[in-house]
C-alpha cells in the first residue's frame, strides 16, 4: 500500500470520525427535554432572557426543519465557527485557542516523562532480583491502579506543603509544572512499563540477541540495537491510546492544580451546561486523537516498514 | 492462576463484599452523623482516619463508601460491556459493509477520551449518580465491543458452530447458546480490570462535582472536599484515595491473574 493512499485513507477516516462525533452531538442537543434553545442556553434553570434566546434561536436555525437546521449546523463547523460560548461571551474558538496549547504542553511533556520512565523501569527490571521482581510488579500495578486526583493531592501535600519544596499552583515559572506533569505522568509509566517490559525480555531472549551476542556485540550494544528497538514498538502502537488517557487525565489534573486549559475549559462548560463549548472541544478532542494516531503510525511504518500491512 | 493467587483473591473479594453489604459490621457509627465539635481531629484511637470538617469520622464514611463506589463500578462495566456485546456481536455477523460501518462508529466513539465522553455525557444529562453510571459505561463499550467483535469473528467458524449448524439449530440460539458464552470467557480477566477502572473513573467524576453529591459517603466527593482542606488535614484525603486504589490495585491483580492485560480494552 503506497504511503498516499494511506495518508488518504486516514484523512477520509478522520473526517467520517469526526462527522459522526458531530452528528451525535446535533442529536444529543435534540434529545434533551425542552426547548432547544433553552438547553443551548444552559438549560431551564439558567433564566436566559428573551433576546437571548430569540438570538440562540436565530444562530441556530431553529425555526427552520430539522435537515436544514442539521445542514446548517454542518456548514458552519466546516469554516471552524463553533459559535459563542453562552457562559463566557467569547467565540468558542478564541477561547480553545487560548487553553489548547496549556493543555497539549502539559500533556505532551507527561507523554515524554511517563516514556522514559517506562524505559528506565523496563531496563532495570531485567537485571532485578526476585524480590526486585515482585517488588518492581506491584509499583506498577500500584502506579496503574492510583487515580490522578489523588495522586495529585498526595503530591501537594508532600512537596508542596510539607517540604515546601515545588508550588503547588502555577506561579508562572517552570516549577508549578513539575508537580502537574509528575500527577498525570506516573499513573501512565505503571501502564507502559508493563507493557515495555514483556516485549524487551521477549526479545532480548530470541536468537537474534543471540546472534548479536556471538558475532561480538557487548549487552549495551544488543540492548540498545535490538532490545529497545523492540521494547518501544508495541508502547508507541499505544501512544494515541496513552494521549487520550492524557487528555482525561488532564480534566482532573487541571482541576486540582488550578491550571487553565482544555480540561478546566470542559469541566466548566459542561456544569453551566454551555453546549457550543462542549461541542468545540468534543470535536477538537477527537480530531487531536486522529492526529496523534496518524503521527504514530507513520513513525510505525517508518521503523517497521514490513510488518505494517500484514 | 497460582494457588496463592487464587487464595489471596479470593479473600479479597469476600472482604470487599462484606464491607460492601455490611458495612455497619466493620464501622457501626453513622457515616452522615455531623459532631463540629469533633471537626478536623486527626487520627487517634477514637477516630482512626480522623474526622472531616463537620466532625464526621472518616473511617466510617470510607467503609460506607465501598457500596456506592462498587455498585457504580460494577452497573457501568455490565452497561458498557451489554452495549459492547449487542454492537460487537452485530458487526462481527454482518455483512462486510454494515461491519465496517459499525467499526467506523466504534473508532468514531474511541476517538473521544473516556472521560471527556463522560462528560459530554453529563453535559446532556445533567449530574448524579445514573448519569455517572451510563456516561462511565458508555464511554467503556467501544474498546469492549472491538474486543468482543474479534472474539466472534474467530469463533464463528469454529468445528462446535459448525456442529450446531449440522444440527439445525437456528441462529439465534447459536448465537445466544454457542458464540456469547465462548466469546466472552476470555473477557472475564478484562471485565475484572474494567471494574477497577470503572470506580476510578467514577469517583473522578465525584472528585469533579459530578456524580454522587455530598454528603453522601462516596469515595471521589470524599477526596473533593478534602481538598480544601489539604494543608489543615491531610487524613481526609489519604484514607478515601487509598480506598480507592485498593480497590482498584485489587481489581487489576485478579484480573491479571485471570490471564488479562492491562489496557486492551
Amino acid at each position: 500500500m503506497g504511503t498516499l493512499r494511506w495518508a488518504a485513507g486516514r484523512v477520509g477516516g478522520a473526517l467520517v470520525v469526526l462527522w459522526l462525533v458531530a452528528t451525535a452531538i446535533f442529536i444529543g442537543v435534540r434529545l434533551i427535554p425542552g426547548d432547544p434553545a433553552e438547553a443551548i442556553m444552559g438549560g431551564p434553570g439558567s433564566q436566559a432572557s428573551a433576546e437571548a434566546l430569540a438570538a440562540a434561536r436565530a444562530d441556530y436555525g431553529l425555526d427552520e426543519p430539522l435537515r436544514v437546521q442539521y445542514l446548517m449546523f454542518l456548514g458552519k463547523l466546516l469554516r471552524l465557527d463553533f459559535g459563542t460560548s453562552y457562559a463566557l461571551r467569547d467565540p468558542v474558538l478564541g477561547i480553545m485557542g487560548q487553553v489548547l496549547p496549556q493543555t497539549i504542553v502539559l500533556s505532551l511533556l507527561a507523554l515524554l516523562l511517563a516514556w522514559v520512565l517506562a524505559l528506565v523501569f523496563a531496563a532495570a527490571s531485567l537485571r532485578a532480583t526476585r524480590v526486585g521482581a515482585v517488588l518492581g510488579n506491584a509499583v506498577e500495578i500500584i502506579a496503574a491502579a492510583v487515580p490522578h486526583f489523588w495522586l495529585g493531592a498526595v503530591l501537594i501535600m508532600v512537596f508542596s506543603s510539607t517540604l515546601g519544596w515545588l508550588p503547588a499552583v502555577d506561579n508562572g515559572t517552570g516549577a508549578g509544572l513539575v508537580l502537574p506533569v509528575l500527577t498525570l505522568a506516573l499513573p501512565l509509566a505503571g501502564f507502559l512499563t508493563q507493557l515495555m517490559r514483556d516485549s524487551l525480555s521477549t526479545a532480548l531472549a530470541s536468537p537474534f540477541s543471540l546472534a548479536a551476542r556471538a558475532r561480538g556485540d557487548s549487552r549495551l550494544q544488543v540492548f540498545w540495537r535490538h532490545g529497545l528497538r523492540h521494547a518501544a514498538l508495541p508502547a508507541l502502537g499505544m501512544t494515541g491510546w496513552a494521549f487520550s488517557s492524557l487528555l482525561s487525565g488532564a480534566v482532573v489534573v487541571e482541576a486540582v492544580f488550578a491550571r487553565p486549559g482544555l480540561g478546566r475549559a470542559l469541566l466548566s462548560a459542561v456544569l453551566s451546561r454551555d453546549i457550543p463549548m462542549v461541542t468545540g472541544i468534543a470535536l477538537f478532542s477527537a480530531a487531536i486523537y486522529m492526529v496523534v494516531m496518524a503521527l504514530t503510525e507513520g513513525i510505525e511504518r517508518a521503523l517497521h516498514p514490513a510488518g505494517v500491512d500484514s | 492462576m497460582s494457588r496463592w493467587a487464587r487464595i489471596g483473591s479470593t479473600l479479597f473479594v469476600l472482604l470487599l463484599l462484606l464491607v460492601a453489604l455490611v458495612p455497619g459490621w466493620l464501622a457501626p457509627g453513622d457515616p452522615l452523623a455531623i459532631d463540629p465539635a469533633e471537626a478536623f481531629q486527626s487520627p487517634s484511637p477514637a477516630h482512626p482516619m480522623g474526622t472531616d470538617e463537620s466532625g464526621r469520622d472518616v473511617l466510617t464514611r470510607v467503609v460506607h463508601g465501598a457500596r456506592d463506589s462498587l455498585v457504580i463500578g460494577i452497573a457501568a462495566t455490565a452497561l458498557g460491556m451489554g452495549v459492547a456485546i449487542v454492537l460487537g456481536t452485530a458487526a462481527a455477523l454482518s455483512p462486510r459493509w454494515l461491519d465496517a460501518g459499525i467499526l467506523r462508529l466504534l473508532e468514531a466513539l474511541y476517538a473521544i477520551p473516556s472521560l471527556l465522553m463522560a462528560l459530554l455525557i453529563i453535559a446532556f444529562t445533567g449530574p448524579g449518580v445514573g448519569p455517572a453510571i451510563v456516561a462511565v459505561g458508555l464511554s467503556t463499550a467501544p474498546g469492549y465491543a472491538r474486543l468482543v467483535r474479534s472474539q466472534i469473528r474467530t469463533l464463528r467458524h469454529s468445528e462446535m458452530l459448525q456442529a450446531a449448524t449440522v444440527l439445525g439449530r437456528g441462529t439465534l440460539l447459536r448465537v445466544r447458546n454457542h458464540l456469547v458464552p465462548n466469546a466472552l470467557r476470555p473477557l472475564l480477566a478484562l471485565i475484572t480490570l474494567g471494574v477497577g477502572q470503572a470506580v476510578i473513573w467514577a469517583s473522578a467524576l465525584s472528585f469533579l462535582g459530578l456524580g454522587t453529591p455530598p454528603p453522601a459517603p462516596e469515595w471521589g466527593a470524599m477526596l473533593a472536599a478534602g481538598r480544601t482542606y489539604l494543608h489543615l488535614a491531610w487524613w481526609m484525603s489519604l484514607f478515601p484515595g487509598l480506598a480507592i486504589v485498593v480497590v482498584a490495585a485489587g481489581a487489576t491483580m485478579i484480573g491479571r491473574a485471570l490471564g488479562g492485560k492491562v489496557n486492551a480494552a
